[in-house]
């Protein structure tokens, strides 16, 4: 409703979102994915918006409480228990907490990485239905009333009968030259897109590299959700073996054994081959691992299924190789011999810590593909 | 647009029966106007302090978007607002039963009788509804004119010190736009422009003429070394508005909220008192007078509710109403005076009375001269220390929780005056506008014991500069070092610090 409140709150709104665009590289390096609450709402912890004054400082020695207890009993749980590392911030000040939707959120991401939208390829195949008010009708509500259609009517019908003076224009619509805005349906198609997750979860991927993983694929995902209406998410998992799995399993799993990246894309091949036809399908295979594989004439034999048969069927291909300890990045070296930095097809991003996962999403999303 | 409208009808009847009885108890009040009003409302009107028009500024929507969501989500629910103003406006909630709002009603004339009688108080203007459409009309015209960016960005800055307020200055009489050499009058007159000291004014052609010689001056000089008068002073928003090299819409836009400021201080300065103060009478009408047998269930409820005690901070409705009851029980027993206090018996003391039944006349006494400082500095006594069960605590860094530091009377009430003084800020002078010889601002913190918290005393320093357009200085104590850190648009970094000559002090050096 119309109080002037409603414009200081969306002049707050604004603020916000300026301060999380310019806070986005920590939020993101931090790995503080805002939770999507059952409605599509992203919580996202706001600190320090409030006005700074002179104040007193931590060492301020707790306060005046009330009830029973002897001295050196804890108050126990309360609204008011100051967090780690902050002893007694404040006098009960509460953390912000922003509520935005995932179009606020992803609009927010493309403007701080200037992303291009995505130009979608393939046929559109998924049906939805929309109303659109592009024709007029002679009967309708009147907050439909088309006033420039109905005082022309009107006009039309004072000069027929004669009843226009141009000395003095009074033009009065009656009852039969009312028009109105009426719908139509329309089918629309949208793009469909498929994102395919691998991930190698050999030994040598630790819960550090995982952890990058996952923060990356949650705005790479946020992104593509804004920008395709409908999008399917699939997971696979490798080591020297390969197999589809959800995406509790995918973050959650540590195998031991050796390292064949040639399992997924097989895997990632056969799935694209059963659901996805490339010509109805957006299609963003993903892969991640620190860089190690097993053999040469795997590396090989990797190659030629992206050649032949991944990379035909997809928009892009897009390789992330998060540093570990004990990955070699060989992986890495021989993607780059064969396609080069400036590939069409093919993406290639290294991570090396935390902080660069905002570029390495730019890396892959900034290309508009 | 009314989103609130006069009551009617039964809560009309209900309100007229309320008023008698306050009226027959001795409660002295302003005309009480009550509206009815949805939440909505209600926290429209909560974020915005009251009033109905005020100035843009995106943190009125940061509240309201607080309040809307404690709302949604059932962690808080505001009863009633009440607005110190002439008539009296008082706003009810209309999901809330009768029984809440008769509640509610006699909780109001409680706060509207503070409002008018304590001298605290004396100097609000009682015309504020109007006073704050005006603030925002002429906000609304610099945005305008300058755009809204840039006012709002300077609010921003001036908000950070809003807090830096001379308590006196309700008190005292001051003509600032006087030519004459003294332009401090203290005056306790009780004529109506008392509080012209705390008017913010525009005195546009003044205004204009002193600037104009203002602005040829500082082009000769840079850096205006001079010596201000009337130091050391509290009233920093004061102070800048008068010294610092700001534009007319500057100066005005900090008039305003210092304006503002003080219109609400009174109100954080006696929290307790008026919090207690008119749960007394909401308790007293209720239970003597406007409750039926069939409400008292519910009254009940309500009341042990908003009584409820907590162990991470001190209800001052609990605190106040209790020291209000204390005082009124002490009087009428007549436990005061020296010959009570001298009096070692205990059991004497414990059966104590000579029916003096003052009680009540006492405490309309109280609710007249005192703040929350002096309420709890001469009534809170070692027996109702005891009796209400309070402790101090603290952080322990070990165990990573708050623990109960001490039962012992004199911390706690020594605590509680120190979390009371200066309306819980820390107190802030300057003491020079031309520190070092070249014009720098020379603040001090005046310790308490408790220091600052260096990095918003930084940024708040950090916009004090923005005004004043000089590095800012400021002597404070750290560790019972005394220390003087020197922020010169940048950062802030330390300068001079020595220990101090006794180990530790904790009152007030006299300036």
């Amino acid at each position: 409703m119309g109080h002037p409140i409603k414009r200081d709150h969306s002049r707050f709104r604004k603020i916000i979102k300026g301060k999380i665009r310019d806070n986005l590289r920590k939020y993101i390096s931090k790995g503080e994915m805002p939770l999507p609450k059952g409605d599509g709402v992203y919580k996202i912890p706001m600190p320090s918006i409030d006005t700074p004054r002179f104040r007193f400082g931590d060492k301020e020695q707790g306060g005046t409480g009330q009830g029973e207890g002897q001295v050196g009993d804890p108050l126990g749980q309360g609204e008011d228990q100051p967090g780690e590392g902050e002893a007694g911030e404040g006098e009960g000040k509460k953390e912000l907490e922003i509520d935005l939707t995932l179009e606020e959120l992803a609009s927010i991401l493309g403007e701080e990485l200037e992303l291009p939208n995505i130009e979608p390829k393939g046929k559109k195949t998924i049906q939805s239905e929309t109303d659109r008010y592009t024709s007029i009708g002679l009967v309708g509500p009147d907050s439909l009333k088309h006033f420039k259609r109905t005082y022309k009517e009107a006009l039309k019908r004072q000069i027929m009968t004669g009843h226009y003076n141009p000395e003095n224009p009074i033009i009065i619509p009656v009852r039969g030259d009312y028009r109105y805005r009426s719908a139509k349906s329309h089918v629309e198609f949208e793009n469909a897109a498929v994102v395919i997750y691998m991930m190698d979860v050999s030994g040598s991927m630790g819960d550090e590299q995982k952890e990058i993983v996952r923060t990356e694929s949650f705005w790479i995902n946020l992104w593509l959700k804004s920008q395709y209406k409908d999008i399917e998410i699939r997971y696979i998992i490798h080591d020297a073996t390969a197999k589809e799995v959800d995406e509790y399993t995918f973050f959650r799993t540590r195998e031991s054994g050796g390292t064949l990246i040639s399992s997924a894309f097989k895997l990632c091949r056969d799935i694209i081959k059963a659901d996805y036809n490339k010509d109805e399908w957006n299609i963003y295979p993903f892969h991640f691992s620190d860089g190690d594989n097993w053999s040469t004439d795997d590396t090989k034999q990797c190659l030629e299924i992206l050649d032949n048969e991944i990379i035909p069927a997809s928009n892009v291909f897009c390789y992330g190789q998060v540093e570990s300890r004990y990955g070699s990045g060989q992986f890495f070296k021989d993607l780059k011999a064969k396609y080069g930095e400036k590939s069409e097809d093919v993406i290639l991003s290294q991570i090396k810590n935390k902080d660069a996962i905002l570029d390495s999403i730019k890396d892959f999303l900034g290309k508009g593909k | 647009m009314n989103r609130t409208k006069p009551i009617e009808g039964e809560l009309l009847e209900l309100k007229e029966e309320i008023e008698v009885y306050a009226k027959d108890y001795g409660l002295d009040f302003y005309p009480v106007i009550f509206e009815m009003c949805d939440y909505d409302t209600v926290n429209i009107l909560a974020a915005l302090g009251g009033f109905p028009n005020r100035y843009p500024h995106w943190r009125f929507g940061m509240d309201y978007d607080q309040m809307y969501k404690g709302y949604a989500y059932g962690l808080q629910k505001i009863y009633e607002m009440v607005v110190n103003t002439n008539p009296c406006y008082a706003y009810l909630l209309s999901v809330n039963n009768i029984v809440d709002q008769k509640i509610v009603m006699a909780h109001v004339y409680g706060h509207a009788d503070f409002f008018k009688n304590n001298a605290w108080f004396r100097s609000t203007n009682k015309n504020m509804m109007d006073l704050m459409a005006n603030h925002g009309t002429k906000i609304r015209r610099y945005m305008d004119a300058y755009g809204q960016n840039k006012v709002e960005d300077f609010i921003d800055k001036v908000l950070s010190i809003d807090n830096l307020l001379d308590i006196d200055a309700l008190f005292y009489k001051r003509v600032v736009s006087s030519k004459k050499e003294e332009n401090i009058e203290h005056s306790f007159s009780d004529d109506s422009d008392l509080s012209i000291s705390l008017k913010s004014f525009m005195k546009s052609k003044e205004r204009d003429e002193l600037k104009k010689e203002a602005k040829t001056a500082h082009k000769n000089a840079d850096v205006k070394r001079v010596e201000s008068k009337n130091l050391p002073t509290k009233d920093i928003m004061l102070f800048l508005l008068e010294n610092a090299p700001l534009e007319d819409w500057e100066s005005d836009v900090i008039g305003i909220l210092r304006e503002e400021a003080y219109y609400y201080l009174p109100q954080r300065l006696t929290k307790i008192m008026n919090e207690g103060w008119a749960s007394y009478w909401h308790s007293t009408i209720m239970t003597q007078k406007a409750a039926k047998p069939a409400d008292i269930i519910h009254f009940a409820d309500h009341h042990a509710g908003v009584m409820a005690m907590s162990k991470q901070r001190l209800n001052p409705y609990k605190i106040g109403i209790e020291l209000f009851r204390d005082i009124e029980f002490r009087w009428d027993t007549g436990r005061f005076g020296n010959e009570y206090n001298n009096c070692e018996d205990m059991n004497e003391r414990e059966n104590w009375d000579t029916k003096a039944m003052l009680g009540r006349k006492k405490i309309f006494e109280v609710r007249q001269s005192h703040n929350d400082i002096s309420f709890i500095d001469e009534f809170f006594t070692q027996e109702f220390c005891e009796r209400m069960q309070i402790f101090t605590y603290k952080y322990n860094p070990r165990t990573g929780r708050n623990e109960i530091a001490s039962r012992d009377f004199q911390a706690i009430k020594q605590k509680l005056l120190n979390q009371l003084t200066n309306f819980g800020s820390p107190m802030i002078e300057v003491i020079s506008s031309n520190d070092n010889n070249r014009g720098e601002l020379l603040l001090r913190h005046i310790y308490m014991g408790v220091g600052l918290d260096l990095s918003y005393a930084t940024e708040t320093m950090r916009n004090i500069y923005y005004l004043w357009k000089r590095p800012i200085n400021l002597l404070t104590i750290d560790e019972n070092h005394e220390v003087k850190y020197h922020f010169d648009g940048k950062e802030l970094k330390q300068v001079e610090g020595r220990p101090m000559p006794t180990a530790q002090s904790n009152l007030p050096e006299n300036s």
